[in-house]
C-alpha cells in the first residue's frame, strides 16, 4: 500500500516535470526585511496549483507548531492549473497558511477578478512571509515586474467596500484588490480575505482566519496591476478548444448547474433541508425551521425580481452557472450580492430570525467588516444560546456586527472569534464546531455522510470539502441514505479526494454537479489541463492528486499536534436526538477512523 | 385518503406550493406526478414525510408528499 502510494507520487511528479513553464514564477514577499523576491517555480511544483500548490508550499514552509499569527507563518495564494485560460468557471483562487481558527492547515477558495489576474501576470503562487517588527502598516502592489511593498496609512480602520473604492480611485478602475477590513486588522480568529469581483463587490477567502494571518503580516490591502500581462500559453489550442467545449456543454446540460443555481442561487437548498429534517434549527437543536418559506430561494428569487435586481450572478468572469445573484431592497437600492444558502441559513434557521432583508444587510455587513459569514452564523446561534441576544433579535444582530465586532470592543472580539470562542466564554455545551470551526448547514444527525465530512476534514467542519449532500439529498451521483450509517464514510472520502483534486485546477466546486452525473464532463476536464501544459495525466492520475493533497494535508496537522480524537464530532450530537427523524450521531471510533483507509 | 402535496423551486410555476387532495387509496407518486402534468424524467427528489421515495411507492393515509426538480447548491 505505501510503496505504491510512493510510486503513485513519484509517477505525478515525473508528468508534473514535464509540465514545466518557464513563464510561470513564484512572487515571495518577505515582511521582516520588507524585501521582494521573483523566483524560479521549483521542479515539483510545476503541476500543481490552487490548493495543491498552496498546501504544498505550507507544508514545506511553515512550521507545524508555529503561532499562526507568528512571523512563522506564511500566507500564500495559488490561482488553479485552468485559471487564466479560457475554460469555464475556472477564475477561482486559492489562499494558504497555518490557521488561526483550527490551528491546522487551510485552504480556502474563492471567485473574483485576482485569481485570473494573477494567472495572465505569470504567478503560479505569492507567497508573503515574516511580519514586521513595528506597529508600521503596508500594501502590496503586485504587477508584471513583481511586488512592491509600501507604507500604508490612510485606509487603516476601514471596511472593505471603502478600500476597494479608494485604490480603484488611486490605480484605476481595473486594478484587482484583495483586502481585510477591521476584523482582520483586529485578528480576530473569524477574520476573512476579501477579493474584488467584477462588479467591485466583493468575494471571500471566507474560512478559517486567514484575514487575521493577513493582518499578522500587517497588510491592509494587495493590488495587482494586470498592465503587460503575458497571459496564460496553452500548449495544444485546438485539443483544449474541443475539451474546452464539451466541458461547458456538460456544466449547461446538467439541470443542477444548468437550471436550478442560475435561477435560485445555493439557497433553493433552504427549502429542501428543512423537508428532509437536516436545516439546523435554533443552533442545532432543531431539524426544521417554522419559517422556512420566508427565508428560502424560491422566495428570494421572487423577492429579487419584483425589486429589479440581478437573479443571475457570476463570481468571475467566464462562470457559466451563474449562482450569485445582486439583492435590493423595496425601493430598489443595493443591499448585497453573492448571498448565499450557508449565510441565510445560518442567521435565518439557526438564529431564527425570518426577516430575509435584515440577513441580507448583516450579509453586506459581514463583507465589509471582513468577517466569515458562517463562522459568524453559527456563533450568533451559539451567542443567543448563550443569551447574549434574543432568538430571533435581527435588529440586535446588526448593531453587535456593527458596533461590537466592526469597532473591536471586548464583546466585538469574543464574537469575533467564532463560535467556539463564544461557547468557551460563556459556558456553553452545544457548540457546534470540529477542530474548533463552525459547523455549516446541514445536521450531520440526519444527512451522516456529511458528518464524516466534518469530522474528518483537514479544514475542520468544512461542507465544500466533501460535498456528501450531492448524493444524501440531490440524487446527484446516485443515492446514499442519509439516515443510515452504510455507505457514507466511502461516499464522503470519495468525494474528498475528488474535491482536493478539482480544488487545485481553479475551478468553481459546483463542477462537480455535472462531473458525477455526465461521463464526458471528467474527461473533459482532464483534456483541458493536459491541453493546457502539454502532459498526459490520466483519471488516475487526478485521484491520485487528490490523495496525495489529503495526506499532505494531514501529515502537516498531525505534526502541529492533532489525532484521531480531533477527527470527532461535539458530543451533543450523540446524546441530543434531532427531530422529526429523532436521529442521533451513531458512528463509533473506528467507523469514523477508517476514513482515513486509502 | 387525504395526501398533502408540496411542490418546489420551477414545479411551483402555474401550479400550487401546497395543496390537500383526496386520492384512492393506494395511488402511486407516479400517478400525482402525471396528475400535475410533470413527467417521470423532471423530477429529480421525490420525499414522503421527510424520507426519500420512489416512483412506485404506494402512498398512506396523511402523508406529506414534496417535488423537487434536480436542483441543488452548497
Amino acid at each position: 500500500m505505501e510503496r505504491s502510494a510512493r510510486a503513485d507520487d513519484a509517477r505525478l511528479l515525473h508528468i508534473y516535470q514535464g509540465a514545466r513553464s518557464s513563464m510561470d514564477k513564484i512572487f515571495r514577499v518577505n515582511m521582516t526585511d520588507l524585501s521582494t523576491k521573483i523566483e524560479a517555480v521549483p521542479a515539483d511544483w510545476a503541476g500543481l496549483g490552487g490548493r495543491g500548490l498552496t498546501s504544498t508550499i505550507v507544508a514545506a514552509e511553515v512550521p507545524p507548531t508555529c503561532h499562526p499569527l507568528s512571523a512563522q507563518n506564511i500566507l500564500c495564494f495559488a490561482p488553479g492549473l485552468l485559471t487564466g485560460t479560457p475554460a469555464a468557471n475556472s477564475g477561482r483562487l486559492s489562499a494558504g497558511a497555518k490557521s488561526p481558527l483550527t490551528g491546522g492547515i487551510k485552504e480556502s477558495n474563492a471567485g473574483g477578478t485576482a485569481a485570473q489576474m494573477l494567472a495572465k501576470l505569470g504567478v503560479k503562487a505569492m507567497i508573503i512571509e515574516g511580519a514586521p517588527k513595528d506597529g508600521t502598516w503596508y500594501n502590496l502592489s503586485v504587477g508584471v515586474n513583481g511586488v512592491t511593498i509600501n507604507e500604508e496609512k490612510e485606509l487603516l480602520g476601514l471596511g472593505n467596500f471603502a478600500v476597494i473604492d479608494a485604490v480603484e480611485a488611486r490605480l484605476g478602475k481595473k486594478t484587482g484588490v484583495l483586502t481585510i477590513g477591521p476584523a482582520g486588522e483586529l485578528k480576530m480568529t473569524a477574520a476573512n480575505i476579501s477579493v474584488k469581483d467584477p462588479d467591485s463587490k466583493i468575494r471571500s477567502h471566507g474560512r478559517g482566519g486567514l484575514g487575521a494571518v493577513m493582518g499578522s503580516k500587517q497588510i491592509k490591502f494587495i493590488s495587482i496591476d494586470g498592465e503587460g500581462a503575458p497571459g496564460v500559453k496553452i500548449a495544444d489550442p485546438e485539443k483544449f478548444k474541443t475539451a474546452a467545449r464539451a466541458f461547458s456543454k456538460a456544466l449547461l446540460e446538467h439541470p443542477v448547474s444548468g437550471e436550478g443555481l442560475p435561477t435560485y442561487g445555493t439557497n433553493v437548498l433552504v427549502n429542501i433541508l428543512n423537508e428532509a429534517g437536516g436545516l439546523p434549527t435554533k443552533n442545532f437543536s432543531m431539524g426544521q425551521f417554522e419559517a422556512h418559506d420566508k427565508i428560502s430561494g424560491e422566495t428570494m428569487n421572487e423577492v429579487i425580481a419584483s425589486r429589479s435586481g440581478k437573479v443571475k450572478h457570476g463570481c468571475h468572469a467566464g462562470c457559466i452557472i451563474q449562482c450569485s445573484q445582486v439583492y435590493n431592497d423595496k425601493d430598489g437600492k443595493y443591499i448585497t450580492s453573492g448571498f448565499e444558502y450557508e449565510t441565510i441559513w445560518g442567521l435565518g434557521a439557526d438564529c431564527c430570525i425570518d426577516n430575509l432583508d435584515d440577513i441580507a444587510r448583516a450579509d453586506n455587513l459581514m463583507d465589509d467588516i471582513g468577517i466569515d459569514s458562517i463562522e459568524t452564523a453559527v456563533m450568533f446561534g451559539v451567542a443567543m444560546e448563550a443569551g447574549i441576544l434574543n432568538w430571533g433579535d435581527s435588529k440586535e444582530m446588526l448593531r453587535m456586527l456593527r458596533e461590537e465586532i466592526g469597532k473591536g470592543t471586548a464583546l466585538g472580539r469574543i464574537l469575533g472569534g467564532g463560535a467556539a470562542s463564544v461557547g468557551r466564554t460563556y459556558g456553553v455545551t452545544r457548540v457546534p464546531v470540529v477542530k474548533n470551526q463552525g459547523i455549516p448547514a446541514y445536521d450531520p444527525r440526519s444527512v451522516k455522510g456529511i458528518g464524516i465530512t466534518y469530522a474528518t476534514s483537514t479544514m475542520g467542519a468544512d461542507h465544500t470539502s466533501g460535498y456528501t449532500i450531492a448524493t444524501n439529498i440531490l440524487n446527484v451521483g446516485g443515492y446514499v441514505d442519509p439516515l443510515k450509517k452504510e455507505g457514507q464514510v466511502e461516499l464522503s472520502r470519495n468525494l474528498q479526494i475528488a474535491t482536493a483534486a478539482v480544488d487545485s485546477t481553479g475551478m468553481c466546486i459546483f463542477v462537480a454537479f455535472p462531473a458525477l452525473d455526465i461521463p464526458e464532463c471528467l474527461p473533459a476536464l482532464i483534456d483541458m489541463i493536459n491541453a493546457r501544459f502539454g502532459i498526459a495525466l490520466t483519471g488516475d492520475d487526478v485521484t491520485n492528486l487528490g490523495k496525495h493533497i489529503l495526506k499532505l494535508e494531514r501529515k502537516f496537522n498531525t505534526e502541529a499536534g492533532f489525532t484521531n480524537v480531533h477527527d470527532r464530532l461535539p458530543d451533543f450530537f450523540k446524546n441530543e436526538p434531532v427531530a422529526p427523524h429523532n436521529a442521533v450521531w451513531d458512528f463509533t471510533d473506528a467507523e469514523i477512523d477508517a476514513f482515513w483507509d486509502f | 385518503m387525504r395526501v398533502t402535496v408540496k411542490l418546489f423551486a420551477t414545479f411551483r410555476n402555474g401550479r400550487f406550493k401546497v395543496e390537500e387532495r383526496e386520492l384512492p387509496e393506494g395511488t402511486q407518486c407516479r400517478q400525482v406526478v402525471a396528475d400535475l402534468s410533470l413527467t417521470d424524467d423532471e423530477i429529480g427528489i421525490i420525499m414522503i414525510n421527510g424520507r426519500h421515495g420512489m416512483l412506485d411507492q404506494e402512498l398512506q393515509p396523511g402523508d406529506v408528499l414534496s417535488l423537487f426538480p434536480l436542483v441543488g447548491g452548497g
